[in-house]
């Protein structure tokens, strides 16, 4: 009924026929002959046999069904392995490169933290409250903590390691030079000072730049493993097209052929394909959103916010460290305007004129509220008040330390119960700041649950399906085939 | 340096502050500084008068308080004594004295703490009246402010640990690593002679080298007499050794506009001196780390 002609013309994928159809070369042209000469020549009559009845119709029916199965399978693997790959770095984000990236952060939150607390308690000397003197053991604690876990995270010879070795190196020190201040200021003694300038110096200008480091290389590896768990499987997408497209076009064929309209084996393969496709595609664009969005609307923004409360915390060492060198430098009074200004953006001329600064705005306080969802917009907001309180509370200070009144200079500082010093609402902020990132990490969660296991459910999904359309379309050639015998 | 001493006692008289020169000095140690910057004579002020009627002195009274630059990072000079909350120290002693004789009251005085680098902004600014500060008179400031009387001789000294066994200048700085303060008579001292120094590291104050030469970091320190006694007071582990290099002189730095309170300061300082109240705070601040004979610290 139709000629070799048609058939090769309308076959799903010729080239894959067509070594098989001619053969091997110089094989030997007598029909089911069978020569003695071993394995080999045995094997390859066989192939020829095969060759033969690949050219008998329904030799050609069964080419075309593996063919057509083959592809389904194909599709089917491609579909489970690119759908696993990206439940694997979904699962990777969630589970591992967001929890370490956070770490670090919080790692380097914890050094600053002390830097700022054990400038708070030097000033304090003897007054130092229990709490003052907790907060900053429990930063060194925390730190210490989160190195170690860091430690067994990190890959041999990787810079997480050496950064993280280098760190846990210099804590001991550190905190030996800071229980050394501690010591000689309790003693009435100016070295007391010096120490802890020394301290803040190795901590400011060696480890914070490491842990800085640090939380750049787990947030590039957060942003990869973003990349990966977002990337759309294009090979599986591509696959389903050809493997749908090559079952209509076959059973366009056989309707040409046999005028039946619908073969219920190859109907159900082409619609099982279908499907797993569009899921594969839909599915895969909603996780890819979700994530993006759990990105731009998480992650993101939580980064702007670390900066925001990394700079408060600069700006506030920057304040006590001050106080704790007497006038014998100028080093951290630049350092509060540059990072004040980092934090609330430049400083108008009424910070001279005697009155609270009228910062120009666009400091990552700004940024921060402008990339904020709504539920931590409130608490960003409040934190830019209580920063301009801050701020105005520091110049007061600071005209109180240039008159001459260190004294009230350091009760405006550091002043225990106030509720007006510069400490309290620097406290305040920090916990706005703290407050607006909760908010924004619960964002970042619900973005990203379900992702890994929505793939995954996908990698079955298209597995099972791409069997059936196998199974479909073996059942529908078989019906073919059946007509023959 | 006794005939500066006693220039200072009685130079009560006008033109007596003239007696003693930098020629009195200069066959030990002038020729260690640079001679240009040298010719003028830093022993040299105003004759020692009280007017009451001084513009300047006027208006500090009017004023009710007397305005003075310290420093509150050397130890037994001017430190702030965590235990009182007080500035004390041998300069602030000096300051007291002198709003005593303003006011009748020491405490009339409101203290400022200065940086190093901005004394002389300062006192042109006409933010403090005064400095009070170890500082020391030299030709180049006088160009553009004016001094007291001498209140104090000192001039640069290595300290070194004890334990290291060190007896002479030489031995303290050959091939030893050095630390010296940004900006001081100590950096252009071993910029002009390094003396076979292994290393030189530059801080930012003093003191710093003392931290770093208790963490092991440095082994000697060339600074200030005064500051280097006041590195001994906290640190029994430690020593002045040697010479004292290139000789100095503290004054009382003050407006080159207020003649007046130069004047008056002078005479606070000569009955200071005569009163027997440099004695009791040298006694007090300086004697157990700089040796119960003030004499040869006398101007």
């Amino acid at each position: 009924m139709t000629t070799p002609a048609e058939f090769e013309g309308a076959a799903a994928a010729p080239q894959a026929e067509r070594p098989q159809a001619e053969g091997p070369p110089g094989r030997p042209d007598v029909p089911g002959a069978r020569r003695p000469g071993g394995p080999l020549a045995d094997g390859r009559d066989r192939l020829a046999e095969l060759g033969r009845a690949a050219r008998t119709p329904p030799g050609r029916l069964r080419l075309a069904g593996a063919v057509l199965a083959g592809l389904a399978l194909l599709f089917g693997a491609s579909a489970a392995w690119q759908a696993g790959a990206r439940a694997t770095a979904a699962d990777q984000v969630v589970t591992h490169s967001r929890p370490l990236s956070r770490d670090a952060s919080e790692i380097y939150r914890s050094l600053a933290d002390a830097d700022t607390t054990a400038a708070t308690g030097f000033l304090l000397a003897g007054d130092e409250p229990a709490a003052v003197r907790k907060q900053y053991e429990d930063d060194l604690a925390t730190a210490a903590r989160l190195l170690t876990e860091a430690a067994g995270q990190a890959a041999a010879g990787s810079e997480a390691q050496r950064l993280i070795g280098s760190l846990n190196e210099q804590l001991p020190s550190y905190a030996g030079l800071v229980e050394t201040a501690r010591t000689d200021n309790r003693q009435g003694l100016p070295l007391g000072g010096a120490y802890l300038r020394h301290a803040s110096g190795l901590m400011q200008n060696t480890m914070l730049p490491s842990a800085q480091r640090l939380v750049a290389v787990e947030s590039a590896r957060l942003d990869g493993d973003f990349a990966a768990a977002e990337s759309l499987p294009w090979t599986a997408l591509l696959l389903g097209a050809v493997t749908i497209g090559a079952l209509l076009r076959y059973q366009l064929v056989l309707f040409r052929r046999t005028n039946r309209v619908v073969n219920p084996g190859l109907a159900a393969a082409t619609l099982a394909v279908l499907t797993a496709t569009v899921w594969l595609g839909a599915g895969g664009q909603a996780s890819s959103s979700s994530l993006a969005a759990a990105r731009t609307s998480g992650a993101g923004p939580l980064r702007v916010l670390g900066d925001a409360r990394t700079q408060a915390l600069q700006a506030r060492a920057a304040e006590n460290l001050n106080l704790v060198s007497r006038g014998a430098s100028d080093t951290y009074t630049k350092r509060w305007q540059s990072v004040s200004e980092a934090l609330g953006g430049r400083a108008g001329d009424a910070a001279a004129g005697g009155g609270a600064p009228q910062r120009a705005g666009g400091g990552t306080l700004d940024t921060a509220g402008k990339n904020a969802p709504s539920d931590a917009a409130v608490h960003l907001a409040k934190a830019r008040t209580l920063f301009a309180a801050w701020d105005t509370r520091h110049a007061a200070a600071a005209r109180s330390d240039q008159s001459g009144d260190y004294d009230s200079a350091l009760k405006a500082t550091v002043g225990l119960g106030g509720t007006d010093t510069t400490q309290a609402a620097f406290a305040a902020m920090d916990r706005e700041l703290a407050a607006a990132a909760e908010a924004e990490e619960a964002r970042f969660g619900t973005g990203t649950s379900g992702v890994a296991g929505g793939d995954e459910a996908l990698a079955v999904g298209a597995a099972v399906l791409a069997l059936l359309a196998a199974t479909g379309t073996v059942r529908g050639i078989g019906r073919r085939l059946a007509e023959y015998r | 340096m006794l005939a500066a001493a006693a220039a200072l006692l009685t130079s009560a008289g006008p033109g007596a502050a003239a007696a003693p020169t930098a020629a009195a000095h200069a066959p030990a140690a002038a020729p260690a500084l640079a001679p240009a910057a040298d010719t003028c004579d830093v022993t040299k002020s105003a004759a020692p008068a009280k007017d009451p009627d001084g513009a300047a002195v006027r208006r500090i009274r009017q004023r009710g308080s007397l305005v003075v630059g310290v420093d509150q990072n050397s130890f037994n000079w001017g430190f702030r004594n965590p235990r009182t909350g007080r500035i004390e120290g041998f300069d602030i002693d000096l300051a007291h004295a002198i709003a005593a004789s303003l006011f009748g009251d020491p405490d009339r005085i409101t203290f400022k703490t200065v940086p190093t680098a901005r004394r002389i902004d300062a006192i042109k600014n006409g933010e403090v009246d005064l400095i009070t500060r170890t500082m020391t008179i030299t030709c180049d400031r006088l160009k553009e402010i004016a001094f007291s009387a001498p209140y104090f001789r000192s001039g640069q000294q290595a300290v070194v640990p004890k334990a290291a066994r060190i007896t002479s200048t030489a031995q303290a700085f050959r091939g030893r690593r050095a630390c010296v303060a940004a900006q001081s008579s100590s950096e252009a001292e071993l910029k002009r002679d390094a003396r076979g120094t292994a290393s030189v590291t530059v801080v930012e104050n003093q003191l710093d080298c003392l931290v770093l030469m208790q963490l092991g970091q440095i082994d000697t320190t060339l600074t200030d007499t005064a500051l280097g006694a006041a590195q001994a007071a906290q640190d029994p582990g430690i020593e002045l050794v040697g010479d004292t290099i290139a000789p100095a002189f503290m004054g009382v730095a003050v407006s080159k506009a207020a003649p007046d309170l130069v004047a008056w300061v002078n005479q606070v300082l000569a009955d200071y001196r005569s009163g027997g109240g440099w004695q009791r705070s040298y006694d007090h601040w300086l004697a157990p780390t700089m040796g119960a004979s003030s004499a040869q610290y006398l101007p």
